[in-house]
């Protein structure tokens, strides 16, 4: 199965990247833009998909400071 | 006092650490891949980019087999360092609370850290007192110490808070100026600045950071280290 995890700094710890990008847009002329947070993406191919929760857990995020998401990348 | 350095791939001071080491016992150096630890007395986890940052912060390294030997090591009460780099490896290692987080500011920041010591009751510190003053560079991306506030609470009350910066120079943000931590047992402790970059007046703004080596020299031998 192609997977996808989004990983996103979790909710109420400050986010620099976010507020940055946030800055920067009306900079260039975009208006009405907020709450920008920047996270990453991890697109893998997995045999197992039960494994990813774990996989999460265990390596691609830090349960401490971000929250991650599990998506079957067919449908992205 | 026999000290371990590991060295990872990415690592860049690791050689600073070992000499600084040598300065008050034997100092020798750990391959990432090893898990020989070779009989040493403390092991320092140093600063650079292990395994080049990728991911997280730490976030791979600390799977490496010397790590898992360190881990070990530490749950047996064995004294482990970390610094920079190494401080951000032991808390993905889950051998220290919390977490490292981009600075605020988002810039690499170098500049010499002015730090309060809070607890002399480590033996990464016992040749402080509470108060005392310590000048030592710091030189990072990712130092904004994290922890959740009911886990800050417990390690307030429970003196796992060893250093700060000085009131108004906090260069990273880290919630209430942390500057280094240890955990519960006390026998290990990451601290962001450098003082591997601190023990030679000839080569630093002070000496102070040879206090941390010597603190660690005498809790394992038990004396007073030159």
């Amino acid at each position: 199965m192609r997977a996808r995890v989004l990983i996103r700094p979790k909710a109420g710890i400050l986010d620099p990247q976010g507020i940055a990008v946030e800055r920067a847009l009306p900079a260039l002329g975009f208006s009405g833009v907020s709450n920008v947070h920047v996270g990453r993406l991890i697109e893998l191919d997995v045999e197992d998909p039960s494994s990813l929760d774990a996989m999460c857990r265990r390596l691609l995020a830090n349960p401490l400071i971000e929250d991650y998401e599990i998506l079957d990348g067919r449908s992205g | 006092m026999k000290a371990g350095v590991v060295r990872f791939p990415g690592s860049c001071d690791e050689v600073d650490a070992q000499l600084a080491l040598s300065r008050v016992g034997e100092a020798v150096l750990l391959w990432h891949a090893d898990r020989d630890l070779q009989g040493v007395d403390a092991v320092v986890v140093p600063g650079g980019f292990s395994y080049g940052d990728y991911l997280r912060v730490g976030a791979i390294a600390r799977f490496s087999p010397a790590m898992e030997s360190v881990i070990a090591f530490a749950r047996e009460g064995g004294l482990v360092l970390g610094i920079c780099n190494g401080f951000q490896v032991l808390c993905e290692a889950g051998l220290l609370p919390g977490a490292l987080l981009p600075n605020d500011h988002l810039r690499f920041r170098c500049a010499q850290a002015e730090l309060e010591v809070v607890s002399a009751d480590t033996p990464f510190t016992r040749g402080c007192s509470p108060g005392d003053r310590l000048s030592i560079p710091a030189k990072h991306t990712t130092g904004r110490y994290y922890a959740p506030p009911e886990e800050l609470e417990r390690m307030e009350a429970g003196g796992q808070v060893v250093l700060r910066y000085a009131a108004g120079t906090n260069p990273n943000g880290s919630l209430r100026d942390i500057a280094g931590v240890c955990n519960a047992e006390r026998n290990v402790f990451g601290l962001m600045p450098h003082p591997e970059h601190a023990v030679d007046e000839l080569t630093g703004a002070s000496a102070d950071g040879l206090r941390i080596f010597a603190s660690m020299a005498e809790a394992v031998d038990g004396r007073v280290a030159a």
